[in-house]
Protein backbone atom coordinates (compact mmCIF):
# COMPACT_ATOMS: atom_id res chain seq x y z
CA UNK A 1 0.00 0.00 0.00
CA UNK A 2 1.58 3.56 -0.95
CA UNK A 3 2.42 5.53 1.90
CA UNK A 4 -0.14 8.04 1.36
CA UNK A 5 -2.65 5.43 1.57
CA UNK A 6 -1.01 4.24 5.11
CA UNK A 7 -1.28 7.65 6.11
CA UNK A 8 -5.00 8.24 5.66
CA UNK A 9 -5.75 4.52 6.89
CA UNK A 10 -3.76 5.47 10.42
CA UNK A 11 -5.85 8.80 10.70
CA UNK A 12 -9.35 7.18 10.04
CA UNK A 13 -8.33 4.02 12.13
CA UNK A 14 -7.40 6.58 14.54
CA UNK A 15 -10.40 8.22 14.83
CA UNK A 16 -12.63 5.20 14.61
CA UNK A 17 -10.79 3.61 17.92
CA UNK A 18 -11.04 6.47 19.66
CA UNK A 19 -14.62 6.42 19.10
CA UNK A 20 -15.34 3.08 19.85
CA UNK A 21 -13.31 3.52 23.09
CA UNK A 22 -15.28 6.27 23.98
CA UNK A 23 -18.84 4.07 23.42
CA UNK A 24 -17.70 1.52 25.67
CA UNK A 25 -16.61 3.90 29.12
CA UNK A 26 -19.42 5.90 27.99
CA UNK A 27 -21.46 2.69 28.20
CA UNK A 28 -19.52 2.03 31.34
CA UNK A 29 -20.49 5.06 32.99
CA UNK A 30 -24.40 4.87 33.52
CA UNK A 31 -23.96 1.02 34.83
CA UNK A 32 -24.52 0.40 38.09
CA UNK A 33 -21.02 0.14 40.32
CA UNK A 34 -20.23 -2.76 41.99
CA UNK A 35 -18.96 -0.97 45.21
CA UNK A 36 -20.24 -2.11 48.14
CA UNK A 37 -20.00 0.82 51.40
CA UNK A 38 -18.34 -1.32 53.44
CA UNK A 39 -18.89 0.09 57.42
CA UNK A 40 -22.57 0.38 56.51
CA UNK A 41 -23.00 -2.64 54.34
CA UNK A 42 -21.57 -6.19 55.07
CA UNK A 43 -20.75 -8.98 52.92
CA UNK A 44 -21.69 -12.23 54.42
CA UNK A 45 -18.81 -14.35 54.93
CA UNK A 46 -18.25 -18.24 55.11
CA UNK A 47 -19.91 -20.98 57.33
CA UNK A 48 -16.84 -21.94 58.25
CA UNK A 49 -14.47 -18.64 58.09
CA UNK A 50 -11.59 -18.84 60.00
CA UNK A 51 -11.54 -15.53 62.05
CA UNK A 52 -11.04 -14.69 65.66
CA UNK A 53 -10.76 -17.69 68.35
CA UNK A 54 -13.16 -17.92 71.26
CA UNK A 55 -12.63 -20.45 74.02
CA UNK A 56 -15.53 -21.95 76.64
CA UNK A 57 -13.85 -21.67 79.43
CA UNK A 58 -16.64 -23.90 81.63
CA UNK A 59 -15.21 -26.48 79.41
CA UNK A 60 -11.68 -26.08 79.59
CA UNK A 61 -9.84 -29.09 81.02
CA UNK A 62 -6.13 -27.69 81.03
CA UNK A 63 -4.50 -30.18 78.71
CA UNK A 64 -2.38 -27.26 76.68
CA UNK A 65 -3.24 -29.55 73.64
CA UNK A 66 -3.77 -26.32 71.86
CA UNK A 67 -0.99 -24.29 73.38
CA UNK A 68 1.13 -27.24 71.82
CA UNK A 69 -0.22 -27.05 68.64
CA UNK A 70 -0.08 -23.68 67.99
CA UNK A 71 2.77 -23.16 65.44
CA UNK A 72 3.12 -18.99 66.48
CA UNK A 73 3.29 -20.39 70.50
CA UNK A 74 0.36 -17.42 70.67
CA UNK A 75 -1.92 -19.37 73.10
CA UNK A 76 -0.04 -19.45 77.28
CA UNK A 77 -1.71 -22.00 79.78
CA UNK A 78 -1.22 -21.84 83.38
CA UNK A 79 -3.13 -24.40 85.34
CA UNK A 80 -3.20 -25.39 89.12
CA UNK A 81 -3.95 -28.67 90.25
CA UNK A 82 -6.96 -29.05 92.57
CA UNK A 83 -6.95 -30.82 95.91
CA UNK A 84 -9.36 -33.95 96.31
CA UNK A 85 -11.73 -32.67 98.05
CA UNK A 86 -12.42 -30.05 95.43
CA UNK A 87 -15.33 -30.77 92.75
CA UNK A 88 -14.96 -28.34 89.63
CA UNK A 89 -17.38 -29.99 87.91
CA UNK A 90 -17.94 -32.14 85.02
CA UNK A 91 -17.49 -30.93 80.90
CA UNK A 92 -20.16 -31.23 78.18
CA UNK A 93 -18.46 -34.19 77.35
CA UNK A 94 -19.46 -35.36 80.89
CA UNK A 95 -15.43 -35.70 82.08
CA UNK A 96 -14.38 -34.59 85.02
CA UNK A 97 -12.36 -31.26 85.21
CA UNK A 98 -8.92 -31.49 87.70
CA UNK A 99 -7.29 -28.53 86.83
CA UNK A 100 -8.33 -24.86 87.90
CA UNK A 101 -7.37 -22.49 84.71
CA UNK A 102 -5.12 -19.31 86.30
CA UNK A 103 -4.28 -17.99 82.93
CA UNK A 104 -5.38 -18.78 79.52
CA UNK A 105 -3.87 -15.86 77.26
CA UNK A 106 -4.35 -16.02 73.55
CA UNK A 107 -2.32 -12.87 71.81
CA UNK A 108 -3.86 -12.38 68.46
CA UNK A 109 -1.36 -10.17 67.06
CA UNK A 110 0.12 -13.27 66.77
CA UNK A 111 -2.45 -15.76 65.57
CA UNK A 112 -2.44 -16.69 62.07
CA UNK A 113 -5.64 -18.26 61.98
CA UNK A 114 -4.24 -21.73 61.14
CA UNK A 115 -7.00 -23.32 62.81
CA UNK A 116 -4.43 -26.07 64.51
CA UNK A 117 -5.60 -25.35 68.03
CA UNK A 118 -8.88 -26.45 67.70
CA UNK A 119 -8.37 -30.28 66.36
CA UNK A 120 -6.98 -31.54 69.44
CA UNK A 121 -9.20 -30.13 71.63
CA UNK A 122 -11.06 -33.09 73.54
CA UNK A 123 -13.82 -30.92 74.84
CA UNK A 124 -13.87 -28.65 71.81
CA UNK A 125 -13.87 -26.01 73.80
CA UNK A 126 -12.13 -23.46 71.19
CA UNK A 127 -13.12 -23.04 68.07
CA UNK A 128 -13.17 -20.19 65.45
CA UNK A 129 -15.96 -17.82 65.07
CA UNK A 130 -16.36 -14.98 62.50
CA UNK A 131 -15.07 -12.05 63.86
CA UNK A 132 -12.77 -9.99 61.71
CA UNK A 133 -13.01 -6.43 62.86
CA UNK A 134 -11.51 -6.18 66.30
CA UNK A 135 -8.58 -3.96 65.69
CA UNK A 136 -7.08 -2.27 68.58
CA UNK A 137 -5.23 1.02 68.78
CA UNK A 138 -2.47 0.01 71.54
CA UNK A 139 -1.08 -3.83 70.70
CA UNK A 140 -1.32 -4.79 74.10
CA UNK A 141 -5.13 -4.67 74.09
CA UNK A 142 -4.83 -7.43 71.37
CA UNK A 143 -3.45 -10.34 74.32
CA UNK A 144 -7.49 -11.55 75.21
CA UNK A 145 -7.90 -13.35 78.42
CA UNK A 146 -10.34 -16.29 78.50
CA UNK A 147 -9.31 -17.40 82.09
CA UNK A 148 -12.21 -16.10 84.72
CA UNK A 149 -10.05 -16.74 88.08
CA UNK A 150 -9.36 -13.62 90.31
CA UNK A 151 -6.37 -13.13 91.55
CA UNK A 152 -7.29 -14.22 95.22
CA UNK A 153 -9.01 -17.53 94.40
CA UNK A 154 -5.79 -18.06 92.07
CA UNK A 155 -3.59 -17.18 96.11
CA UNK A 156 -6.48 -19.46 97.30
CA UNK A 157 -5.99 -22.61 95.06
CA UNK A 158 -1.97 -22.04 95.00
CA UNK A 159 -2.25 -22.16 98.86
CA UNK A 160 -4.28 -24.92 99.39
CA UNK A 161 -2.31 -27.08 96.85
CA UNK A 162 0.33 -26.02 98.98
CA UNK A 163 -0.98 -27.43 102.09
CA UNK A 164 -2.37 -30.31 100.77
CA UNK A 165 1.36 -31.38 98.95
CA UNK A 166 2.74 -30.65 102.27
CA UNK A 167 0.56 -33.00 104.04
CA UNK A 168 1.70 -35.76 101.78
CA UNK A 169 4.97 -35.07 101.70
CA UNK A 170 4.64 -35.50 105.52
CA UNK A 171 2.70 -38.86 105.26
CA UNK A 172 5.35 -40.23 103.19
CA UNK A 173 8.65 -39.10 105.68
CA UNK A 174 6.56 -39.93 108.67
CA UNK A 175 8.49 -42.84 110.55
CA UNK A 176 6.36 -46.05 109.72
CA UNK A 177 4.37 -47.15 112.29
CA UNK A 178 5.88 -50.69 113.67
CA UNK A 179 3.59 -53.16 113.02
CA UNK A 180 1.63 -54.76 115.71
CA UNK A 181 3.37 -57.98 117.11
CA UNK A 182 1.06 -60.34 116.48
CA UNK A 183 -0.08 -62.42 119.95
CA UNK A 184 2.26 -65.38 121.21
CA UNK A 185 0.18 -68.04 121.49
CA UNK A 186 -0.86 -68.99 124.94
CA UNK A 187 0.97 -72.26 126.06
CA UNK A 188 -1.61 -74.33 127.44
CA UNK A 189 0.23 -77.80 127.99
CA UNK A 190 2.90 -76.56 129.75
CA UNK A 191 5.74 -76.70 127.17
CA UNK A 192 7.46 -73.46 126.97
CA UNK A 193 10.65 -72.32 125.05
CA UNK A 194 13.34 -71.31 126.78
CA UNK B 1 -20.33 46.09 33.11
CA UNK B 2 -18.05 49.10 32.90
CA UNK B 3 -20.75 51.57 32.85
CA UNK B 4 -22.73 50.10 35.33
CA UNK B 5 -19.64 49.95 37.59
CA UNK B 6 -18.38 53.55 36.61
CA UNK B 7 -22.08 54.88 38.03
CA UNK B 8 -21.37 53.01 41.61
CA UNK B 9 -17.48 53.78 42.15
CA UNK B 10 -16.20 56.22 40.26
CA UNK B 11 -12.54 55.46 41.42
CA UNK B 12 -10.75 53.35 38.42
CA UNK B 13 -8.39 51.14 40.34
CA UNK B 14 -11.24 50.10 42.25
CA UNK B 15 -13.24 49.29 38.95
CA UNK B 16 -10.44 47.33 37.33
CA UNK B 17 -9.76 45.43 40.45
CA UNK B 18 -13.28 44.29 41.04
CA UNK B 19 -13.28 43.39 37.16
CA UNK B 20 -10.38 41.45 37.31
CA UNK B 21 -11.35 39.34 40.22
CA UNK B 22 -14.32 38.21 39.10
CA UNK B 23 -12.74 35.41 37.00
CA UNK B 24 -10.82 34.85 39.66
CA UNK B 25 -14.10 34.25 41.65
CA UNK B 26 -15.62 32.06 38.99
CA UNK B 27 -12.25 30.06 39.09
CA UNK B 28 -12.12 29.23 42.43
CA UNK B 29 -16.07 28.01 42.21
CA UNK B 30 -15.55 26.50 39.15
CA UNK B 31 -12.39 24.34 40.61
CA UNK B 32 -14.23 23.08 43.29
CA UNK B 33 -17.02 21.78 40.88
CA UNK B 34 -14.71 20.09 38.11
CA UNK B 35 -12.78 18.18 40.81
CA UNK B 36 -15.72 16.49 42.21
CA UNK B 37 -16.83 16.04 38.37
CA UNK B 38 -13.86 14.67 37.37
CA UNK B 39 -13.35 12.30 40.30
CA UNK B 40 -17.01 11.03 39.62
CA UNK B 41 -16.80 10.57 36.42
CA UNK B 42 -13.76 8.70 36.21
CA UNK B 43 -14.87 6.56 39.04
CA UNK B 44 -17.93 5.68 37.43
CA UNK B 45 -16.42 4.91 34.57
CA UNK B 46 -14.54 2.27 36.19
CA UNK B 47 -16.89 1.01 37.60
CA UNK B 48 -16.55 2.21 41.01
CA UNK B 49 -17.97 5.09 43.81
CA UNK B 50 -15.57 7.60 44.84
CA UNK B 51 -15.91 9.87 47.95
CA UNK B 52 -19.24 8.69 49.34
CA UNK B 53 -18.54 9.79 53.20
CA UNK B 54 -18.18 13.74 53.35
CA UNK B 55 -21.42 15.18 52.62
CA UNK B 56 -24.33 13.64 50.55
CA UNK B 57 -22.16 11.34 48.21
CA UNK B 58 -18.84 13.15 48.66
CA UNK B 59 -19.74 16.78 47.93
CA UNK B 60 -17.98 18.16 50.40
CA UNK B 61 -14.72 16.29 49.34
CA UNK B 62 -12.90 19.05 47.43
CA UNK B 63 -13.03 21.65 50.20
CA UNK B 64 -11.24 18.81 52.32
CA UNK B 65 -8.54 18.30 49.58
CA UNK B 66 -8.37 21.97 49.19
CA UNK B 67 -7.97 22.27 52.90
CA UNK B 68 -5.96 19.78 53.03
CA UNK B 69 -3.71 21.18 50.80
CA UNK B 70 -3.31 24.44 52.20
CA UNK B 71 -2.43 22.62 55.65
CA UNK B 72 0.51 20.50 54.22
CA UNK B 73 4.32 21.11 55.08
CA UNK B 74 6.05 23.16 52.62
CA UNK B 75 8.88 21.37 51.59
CA UNK B 76 12.07 22.71 49.32
CA UNK B 77 14.42 20.43 48.15
CA UNK B 78 17.88 20.89 49.53
CA UNK B 79 19.84 21.84 46.26
CA UNK B 80 16.35 23.19 44.45
CA UNK B 81 17.36 26.83 42.86
CA UNK B 82 14.81 28.80 45.15
CA UNK B 83 14.29 31.53 43.51
CA UNK B 84 13.16 29.47 40.68
CA UNK B 85 11.45 27.19 42.42
CA UNK B 86 8.91 29.45 44.45
CA UNK B 87 8.51 31.93 41.63
CA UNK B 88 7.38 28.99 39.09
CA UNK B 89 3.55 28.19 40.37
CA UNK B 90 3.05 31.73 40.05
CA UNK B 91 4.13 32.14 37.04
CA UNK B 92 2.30 29.35 35.60
CA UNK B 93 -0.68 30.41 37.09
CA UNK B 94 -0.54 34.08 36.48
CA UNK B 95 0.24 33.46 32.52
CA UNK B 96 -3.12 31.04 33.06
CA UNK B 97 -5.17 33.90 34.61
CA UNK B 98 -4.32 36.23 31.99
CA UNK B 99 -5.79 34.60 29.45
CA UNK B 100 -9.32 34.82 30.88
CA UNK B 101 -9.07 38.05 30.43
CA UNK B 102 -10.36 38.22 27.11
CA UNK B 103 -12.75 35.94 27.19
CA UNK B 104 -16.40 37.03 26.65
CA UNK B 105 -18.41 35.34 29.29
CA UNK B 106 -21.64 37.27 28.33
CA UNK B 107 -22.23 40.25 26.13
CA UNK B 108 -22.19 42.55 28.68
CA UNK B 109 -18.90 41.21 30.26
CA UNK B 110 -15.56 40.62 28.65
CA UNK B 111 -12.41 41.48 31.14
CA UNK B 112 -10.77 43.52 28.88
CA UNK B 113 -12.46 44.01 25.31
CA UNK B 114 -8.99 44.13 23.04
CA UNK B 115 -9.27 44.27 19.31
CA UNK B 116 -6.20 41.17 19.42
CA UNK B 117 -7.85 39.28 21.70
CA UNK B 118 -6.85 35.76 19.84
CA UNK B 119 -3.50 36.59 19.58
CA UNK B 120 -3.20 37.78 22.86
CA UNK B 121 -4.42 34.13 24.45
CA UNK B 122 -2.25 32.17 22.23
CA UNK B 123 1.02 34.66 23.68
CA UNK B 124 -0.30 34.30 27.22
CA UNK B 125 -0.58 30.54 27.02
CA UNK B 126 2.76 30.44 25.58
CA UNK B 127 3.95 31.77 28.98
CA UNK B 128 2.76 28.56 30.68
CA UNK B 129 5.47 27.16 29.10
CA UNK B 130 8.16 29.41 30.99
CA UNK B 131 6.30 28.45 34.16
CA UNK B 132 6.82 24.73 33.54
CA UNK B 133 10.28 24.77 32.25
CA UNK B 134 10.87 26.21 35.80
CA UNK B 135 9.71 23.86 37.63
CA UNK B 136 11.04 21.22 35.86
CA UNK B 137 14.99 22.67 36.18
CA UNK B 138 14.68 24.02 39.51
CA UNK B 139 13.19 21.01 41.57
CA UNK B 140 16.52 19.74 40.69
CA UNK B 141 15.45 16.10 40.11
CA UNK B 142 16.08 14.11 36.83
CA UNK B 143 12.66 12.76 36.26
CA UNK B 144 11.39 16.46 37.15
CA UNK B 145 13.56 18.05 34.40
CA UNK B 146 12.52 15.32 31.78
CA UNK B 147 8.80 15.86 32.42
CA UNK B 148 9.52 20.07 31.97
CA UNK B 149 11.85 19.40 29.09
CA UNK B 150 8.72 17.26 27.21
CA UNK B 151 6.03 19.32 28.47
CA UNK B 152 7.48 22.97 26.27
CA UNK B 153 8.30 20.35 23.78
CA UNK B 154 4.81 19.08 23.43
CA UNK B 155 3.17 22.63 24.22
CA UNK B 156 5.34 24.73 21.58
CA UNK B 157 4.62 21.57 19.05
CA UNK B 158 0.56 22.03 19.77
CA UNK B 159 0.73 25.86 19.80
CA UNK B 160 0.83 25.28 15.58
CA UNK B 161 -2.20 23.66 14.90
CA UNK B 162 -4.20 25.98 17.91
CA UNK B 163 -2.79 28.86 16.11
CA UNK B 164 -4.19 28.03 12.72
CA UNK B 165 -6.89 26.57 13.93
CA UNK B 166 -8.24 30.27 15.81
CA UNK B 167 -6.65 31.91 12.43
CA UNK B 168 -9.45 30.11 10.33
CA UNK B 169 -11.96 31.10 12.38
CA UNK B 170 -10.79 35.00 12.36
CA UNK B 171 -10.51 34.80 8.69
CA UNK B 172 -14.31 33.72 8.67
CA UNK B 173 -15.26 36.25 10.63
CA UNK B 174 -12.78 38.95 10.23
CA UNK B 175 -12.28 39.70 13.56
CA UNK B 176 -9.68 38.73 16.60
CA UNK B 177 -11.93 40.50 19.13
CA UNK B 178 -14.06 36.98 20.86
CA UNK B 179 -16.61 39.04 21.56
CA UNK B 180 -17.35 40.19 17.52
CA UNK B 181 -16.64 36.54 16.86
CA UNK B 182 -19.67 35.23 19.33
CA UNK B 183 -22.14 38.26 18.12
CA UNK B 184 -20.86 37.29 14.19
CA UNK B 185 -22.64 33.78 15.63
CA UNK B 186 -25.89 34.77 17.41
CA UNK B 187 -28.72 33.60 16.51
CA UNK B 188 -29.52 30.04 16.89
CA UNK B 189 -27.70 27.36 16.50
CA UNK B 190 -27.33 27.01 13.00
CA UNK B 191 -25.31 30.39 13.25
CA UNK B 192 -22.77 28.19 14.39
CA UNK B 193 -19.10 28.06 12.79
CA UNK B 194 -18.98 24.46 13.06
CA UNK B 195 -22.25 24.62 11.29
CA UNK B 196 -20.51 26.94 8.14
CA UNK B 197 -21.28 30.51 10.12
CA UNK B 198 -24.28 32.71 9.51
CA UNK B 199 -24.16 32.22 5.55
CA UNK B 200 -26.27 31.75 2.88
CA UNK B 201 -26.99 27.65 2.49
CA UNK B 202 -24.37 27.01 -0.85
CA UNK B 203 -21.53 28.77 1.21
CA UNK B 204 -22.71 27.50 4.65
CA UNK B 205 -22.10 23.50 2.81
CA UNK B 206 -19.18 24.17 1.10
CA UNK B 207 -17.76 25.28 4.45
CA UNK B 208 -18.96 23.04 6.61
CA UNK B 209 -16.50 19.95 6.02
CA UNK B 210 -13.50 22.45 6.73
CA UNK B 211 -15.35 23.65 9.74
CA UNK B 212 -15.92 20.53 11.68
CA UNK B 213 -12.19 18.85 11.01
CA UNK B 214 -10.89 22.70 11.92
CA UNK B 215 -13.12 22.50 15.86
CA UNK B 216 -11.98 18.68 15.92
CA UNK B 217 -8.56 19.70 15.13
CA UNK B 218 -8.62 22.40 17.93
CA UNK B 219 -10.36 20.43 20.40
CA UNK B 220 -7.41 17.42 20.67
CA UNK B 221 -4.19 20.68 19.95
CA UNK B 222 -5.95 22.15 23.21
CA UNK B 223 -5.77 18.90 25.28
CA UNK B 224 -2.38 18.36 24.10
CA UNK B 225 -1.96 22.59 25.30
CA UNK B 226 -3.34 21.29 28.87
CA UNK B 227 -1.06 18.38 29.38
CA UNK B 228 -4.56 16.43 29.27
CA UNK B 229 -4.03 12.03 28.95
CA UNK B 230 -3.52 11.17 26.18
CA UNK B 231 -1.27 13.69 25.96
CA UNK B 232 0.17 14.09 29.62
CA UNK B 233 3.83 12.64 28.63
CA UNK B 234 4.38 15.51 30.72
CA UNK B 235 2.72 14.51 34.09
CA UNK B 236 3.00 10.63 33.24
CA UNK B 237 1.73 9.23 36.50
CA UNK B 238 3.10 5.75 36.06
CA UNK B 239 6.74 6.88 34.83
CA UNK B 240 7.61 10.40 36.06
CA UNK B 241 5.85 10.08 39.84
CA UNK B 242 4.31 13.65 38.96
CA UNK B 243 5.98 14.54 36.58
CA UNK B 244 7.44 18.27 36.50
CA UNK B 245 5.87 19.36 40.24
CA UNK B 246 7.43 15.53 41.39
CA UNK B 247 8.66 18.44 44.13
CA UNK B 248 5.83 20.47 45.09
CA UNK B 249 4.00 19.99 48.25
CA UNK B 250 1.14 21.97 49.81
CA UNK B 251 0.36 25.24 48.67
CA UNK B 252 2.34 25.34 45.63
CA UNK B 253 1.13 22.12 44.29
CA UNK B 254 -2.61 23.54 44.42
CA UNK B 255 -1.46 26.65 42.55
CA UNK B 256 0.17 24.24 39.94
CA UNK B 257 -3.14 22.07 39.82
CA UNK B 258 -5.93 25.33 40.28
CA UNK B 259 -3.57 26.32 36.95
CA UNK B 260 -4.37 23.07 35.04
CA UNK B 261 -8.10 23.00 35.91
CA UNK B 262 -8.26 27.01 34.67
CA UNK B 263 -6.45 26.32 31.62
CA UNK B 264 -8.56 23.51 31.18
CA UNK B 265 -11.67 25.87 31.17
CA UNK B 266 -9.78 28.01 29.08
CA UNK B 267 -9.05 26.19 26.01
CA UNK B 268 -12.25 24.65 26.32
CA UNK B 269 -13.44 28.59 26.50
CA UNK B 270 -11.78 29.12 23.51
CA UNK B 271 -12.83 26.67 21.68
CA UNK B 272 -16.67 27.18 22.57
CA UNK B 273 -16.53 30.85 21.63
CA UNK B 274 -15.05 30.78 17.91
CA UNK B 275 -16.92 27.33 16.87
CA UNK B 276 -20.13 27.11 19.04
CA UNK B 277 -21.25 30.52 19.71
CA UNK B 278 -19.92 31.72 23.35
CA UNK B 279 -22.73 32.95 25.04
CA UNK B 280 -25.38 32.63 22.25
CA UNK B 281 -28.46 30.77 23.24
CA UNK B 282 -28.79 27.86 20.40
CA UNK B 283 -32.77 28.60 20.15
CA UNK B 284 -32.41 32.03 18.77
CA UNK B 285 -33.92 34.52 21.22
CA UNK B 286 -35.69 32.15 23.86
CA UNK B 287 -33.61 32.27 26.83
CA UNK B 288 -31.33 34.62 25.51
CA UNK B 289 -29.81 37.50 27.56
CA UNK B 290 -27.06 38.70 29.37
CA UNK B 291 -27.42 36.79 32.27
CA UNK B 292 -28.67 33.42 30.26
CA UNK B 293 -25.59 34.38 28.37
CA UNK B 294 -23.47 33.29 31.18
CA UNK B 295 -25.33 30.11 31.42
CA UNK B 296 -24.81 29.00 27.99
CA UNK B 297 -21.52 29.90 27.81
CA UNK B 298 -20.48 28.19 31.11
CA UNK B 299 -22.83 25.37 29.99
CA UNK B 300 -21.23 24.92 26.49
CA UNK B 301 -17.62 25.08 28.06
CA UNK B 302 -18.13 22.89 30.75
CA UNK B 303 -19.53 20.03 28.51
CA UNK B 304 -16.29 20.23 26.66
CA UNK B 305 -14.61 19.63 29.80
CA UNK B 306 -16.48 16.55 30.85
CA UNK B 307 -15.92 15.60 26.88
CA UNK B 308 -11.98 15.99 28.05
CA UNK B 309 -12.67 13.95 31.18
CA UNK B 310 -14.41 11.45 29.71
CA UNK B 311 -11.53 11.03 26.68
CA UNK B 312 -8.90 10.93 29.70
CA UNK B 313 -10.28 7.75 30.39
CA UNK B 314 -10.50 6.10 27.51
CA UNK B 315 -7.64 6.25 26.13
CA UNK B 316 -4.05 5.36 27.07
CA UNK B 317 -0.74 7.91 26.66
CA UNK B 318 0.57 7.96 23.12
CA UNK B 319 4.79 7.94 23.14
CA UNK B 320 6.54 11.18 22.22
CA UNK B 321 7.49 10.77 18.81
CA UNK B 322 4.07 9.82 18.10
CA UNK B 323 2.90 13.26 19.52
CA UNK B 324 5.07 14.77 17.35
CA UNK B 325 3.92 12.92 14.58
CA UNK B 326 0.33 13.81 15.36
CA UNK B 327 1.19 17.60 15.84
CA UNK B 328 3.69 18.37 13.05
CA UNK B 329 2.54 15.35 9.95
CA UNK B 330 -1.10 14.95 10.82
CA UNK B 331 -2.82 18.35 12.28
CA UNK B 332 -0.82 20.87 10.37
CA UNK B 333 -1.34 19.95 6.96
CA UNK B 334 -4.62 19.40 7.73
CA UNK B 335 -5.58 22.74 8.61
CA UNK B 336 -2.63 24.07 5.84
CA UNK B 337 -5.47 22.49 3.59
CA UNK B 338 -8.42 23.66 5.47
CA UNK B 339 -7.11 27.20 5.45
CA UNK B 340 -6.84 27.44 1.56
CA UNK B 341 -10.13 26.16 1.13
CA UNK B 342 -11.76 28.62 3.53
CA UNK B 343 -10.15 30.98 2.07
CA UNK B 344 -11.04 30.04 -1.56
CA UNK B 345 -14.38 29.62 -0.68
CA UNK B 346 -14.72 33.16 0.99
CA UNK B 347 -13.47 35.16 -1.96
CA UNK B 348 -15.27 33.53 -4.54
CA UNK B 349 -18.63 32.31 -3.53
Amino acid sequence: MSAVATYFKNIFHALYTVLVGMKITGSRLFKRSVTIQYPYVKKAIPERARNRLYVNIDDCIGCNQCGMACPVDCITIDTIKSTPDVDLGMTSKNTKKRLYIAKFDIDFAKCCFCGLCTYPCPTECIYMTDVYEYSEYERRNLIYSFATMTPEEIEMAEAKLKQYEAEQAAKKSAPPIPPKPSQPSNPSDGSTAS
Amino acid sequence: MVEFLQNIFTNDIVITVLLSAIPLVFIIAYVLVVLYTEMKISAHIQDRLAYMITGWHGVLQPIADMVKLLLKEDIIPERADRLLFRLAPYITFAATYATYAVIPFSSIYIGANIQLGAFFILASSSLVVIGILMAGWSSNNKWSLIGGLRSAAQMISYEIPTALAIIIAVVITGSMNLQDVTIFQDGGIQNWLIFGGPFPLTKKLLLLPFTIITFIILFIASIAEVNRTPFDLPEAESELVQGFFTEYSGLRFAMFYLSEYANLFVVSAVVVSLFLGGWSSPFGSFMSGPVWGIFWFVTKSYLLVMLQIWIRWTLPRIRVDQLMHVSWKVLTPWLFVCLLAVGGILVMV
